[in-house]
């Protein structure tokens, strides 16, 4: 792991008496793509604006290098930002707008017109100097905000929802441009997004963040296939979500049903959260499955069929290439290893987390 | 839509019935008035007589004094305009009432309760006298038209700043923050050039009213200062020579579409941009 490059310490923050923030703690390491996934008013774009210095923490401290920057004004700060609604400037043009930062640092004439051209460049704009920022496309004025920030040189690029206005297509070859961006500047991303497919195709560190707090932190691999909790195993992807007794170790049942799995330590008959990924739910013959069900739905995805199948009296979602016909008895198989048990929620707090 | 394209340019057509009966027809009469003579014969001589010392003096002296009221509504109107933007806040729909409610008042009444303050035996000289001071000249004073200009036509300038300034987008403001612009580098590289469109729609609001002026300059200016304004009128109302009155008011109208035109251009290079 490379070394520790930002530290939001202990940060709460409220607005007219609404908690955003409580209590958030995150490390930021160099040259790392972290990403702050959630739904609308999990605290995410906060996160980033008291990192940027737009808001000032209630509590808590912003670590910059073993420095503490809190009150630092924006101005001040060795980061730049890509705005959700690109916030270019519409009084100048391309150049002018790639150039605001550095005529603001008295750069000479000639770095920021090689920078300029470098930056256009990167994002895959040149030539595009002179012409007026409001007469560009989505996409092209995502890309001159993220060079208007990077000639800058920024210790770290903070991304509030970058794709969120643009097409599926573009935000797709976006998602690869922003990886390729990164690799070349080699500097840190701190992205915001609530699109879990962004989060899963970029980031090295996924951060979880629901009302406030952060659910869980970890790799996509560990976010996707070990969710904490159910508020995660929910939001990333789809998931049939059921409740089940853990009776002992590498054993739960879900509705009475036995199903072995891989998990140890959670005690003797403990109610616990059973997540199983929809592509994990495998339709065998009747006699084969742990237990069987019949076909309520089958939709065609492209890729997979996505079927419902109801089994005492619950649905489990499946994906599979092969399809089963509506009104045919399955047999639903799970293996082991694809059966992630997760803690209830202990607090209501949590358990609001987890309905919502 | 939900009404037909030929619906709606019926809808119009009220409107126009008005403006061709009370704006085209009159102005069509300014101009054969203005280019004629009493016989009804083609002439340039009312237009030519802007260049009479009488004429010309009232011409520049309106000029001067709508220019330095302009000015001021600008001065006035800019930091308070900056202000409500900012503070988003209960007492800014309170401050807007105060300056909105004196707009309902008729425009006479208004310069009418100006008269009462400034005259040499009103309300401000008694005031300056009951506690011992020398009374002051107010009335009768360019000083006095100006400020009855700034005062009637000051709305006219805070609604198009105002609104131009509340439509920059925050994060605008913020990002040049971010790319490490202080407070006063984002205001003069972002915020106030992205407010120059509302600051010239209000120049032209405040500038042509004030130009053409003839309430203001006779009641504050008790007839000793004549303005093209008070020229006209009176070639209308107390000369009935309707040829010199149309022929002078052709004048100012030339000013008046320069300042148009100019505002125009303005706004066009900002529509390109934008």
């Amino acid at each position: 792991m490379e070394k520790e490059l930002i530290h939001l310490s202990h940060i709460s923050k409220s607005f007219g008496g609404k908690v955003i923030l409580d209590d958030l703690d995150l490390v930021i390491h160099e040259n790392e793509f972290v990403t702050l996934l959630g739904p609308s008013g999990c605290g995410k774009t906060t996160t980033l604006r008291i990192l940027a210095g737009f808001e000032t923490p209630d509590k808590g401290s912003v670590i910059f290098e073993g420095r503490d920057i809190t009150n630092l004004p924006p101005n001040k700060r060795q980061l730049n930002t890509v705005f959700q609604n690109y916030a270019l400037f519409t009084h100048m043009n391309v150049a002018d707008n790639i150039a605001f930062g550095l005529k603001i640092k008295k750069q000479p004439k000639s770095y920021i017109d090689d920078k300029i051209a470098y930056a256009l460049k990167l994002v895959g704009l040149e030539g595009f100097e002179n012409r007026s920022v409001s007469h560009l496309s989505g996409g092209q004025q995502q890309r001159i905000a993220i060079a208007r920030a990077i000639v800058n040189e920024p210790r770290v690029l903070l991304l509030d929802e970058p794709l969120g206005a643009l097409d599926l297509k573009l935000r797709q070859d976006m998602q690869y441009e922003l990886i390729r961006m990164k690799n070349e500047l080699s500097i840190t991303f701190l992205y915001v997004t609530h699109d879990q497919q962004e989060a899963l195709t970029m980031s090295d560190t996924i951060v979880v963040m629901n009302q406030g707090y952060i659910q869980q932190m970890g790799s996509p691999e560990a976010i996707y296939n070990e969710p904490e909790n159910a508020f995660v195993a929910d939001f990333i992807g789809d998931s049939n979500l059921f409740p089940g007794v853990f009776v002992r170790d590498e054993l739960v049942t879900i509705d009475g049903v036995p199903f072995p799995c891989v998990d140890k330590g959670f005690g003797k008959d403990v109610p616990v959260d059973i997540v199983i990924r929809p592509e994990d739910v495998e339709l065998v013959e009747k006699e084969r499955g742990t237990i069987s069900g019949v076909v309520t739905e089958i939709i065609f995805k492209g890729i997979h069929y996505e079927m419902c199948v109801e089994a005492n009296g619950r649905e489990w979602v499946s994906l599979s290439t092969r399809p089963h016909l509506v009104g045919e008895e399955v047999g639903i198989y799970v293996d082991p290893f694809n059966i992630q048990v997760m803690n209830k929620p202990e607090s209501e707090d949590e358990e609001a987390v987890s309905t919502t | 839509m939900i009404i037909r394209r030929k619906t709606a340019g019926l809808l119009g057509t009220p409107y126009i019935v008005w403006a061709a009966a009370f704006i085209v027809i009159p102005l069509i009469m300014v101009v054969w008035y203005g280019l004629t003579d009493e016989h009804g014969a083609f002439t340039l001589a009312n237009v030519a007589a802007i260049a009479d010392p009488a004429h010309s003096k009232a011409l520049l002296m309106a000029l001067i004094l709508s220019l330095i009221a302009t000015i001021v509504c600008i001065l006035l109107a800019y930091p308070l305009c900056l202000f409500l933007v900012q503070s988003q806040q209960n007492s800014t729909s309170f401050l807007t009432m105060l300056l909105i409610v004196p707009m309902w008042m008729n425009f006479l009444l208004r310069t009418y309760a100006w008269q009462s303050l400034l005259e040499k035996t009103g309300i401000i000289n008694t005031a300056l006298r009951a506690i011992g001071l020398q009374p002051l000249r107010m009335i009768n004073t360019n000083g006095a038209i100006v400020l009855g200009m700034v005062y009637n036509f000051l709305p006219f300038m805070i609604l198009p700043v105002y609104n131009a300034l509340e439509k920059i987008d925050q994060n605008v403001v913020n990002a040049a923050q971010d790319l490490g612009a202080g407070r006063r580098e984002t205001f003069t590289k972002v915020i106030f050039p992205l407010s120059l469109p509302g600051v010239v729609s209000g120049i032209t609001m405040v500038f042509i009213p004030a130009l053409t002026t003839f309430v203001v300059s006779s009641l504050l200016g008790g007839g000793k200062i004549l303005l093209i304004g008070n020229v006209i009128e009176q070639e209308f109302m107390l000369a009935y020579d309707w040829n010199l009155g149309s022929g002078l008011s052709l004048v100012l109208l030339v000013f008046i579409i320069i300042n148009v035109v100019v505002s125009a251009l303005i706004e066009r290079d900002e529509e390109e941009r934008a």
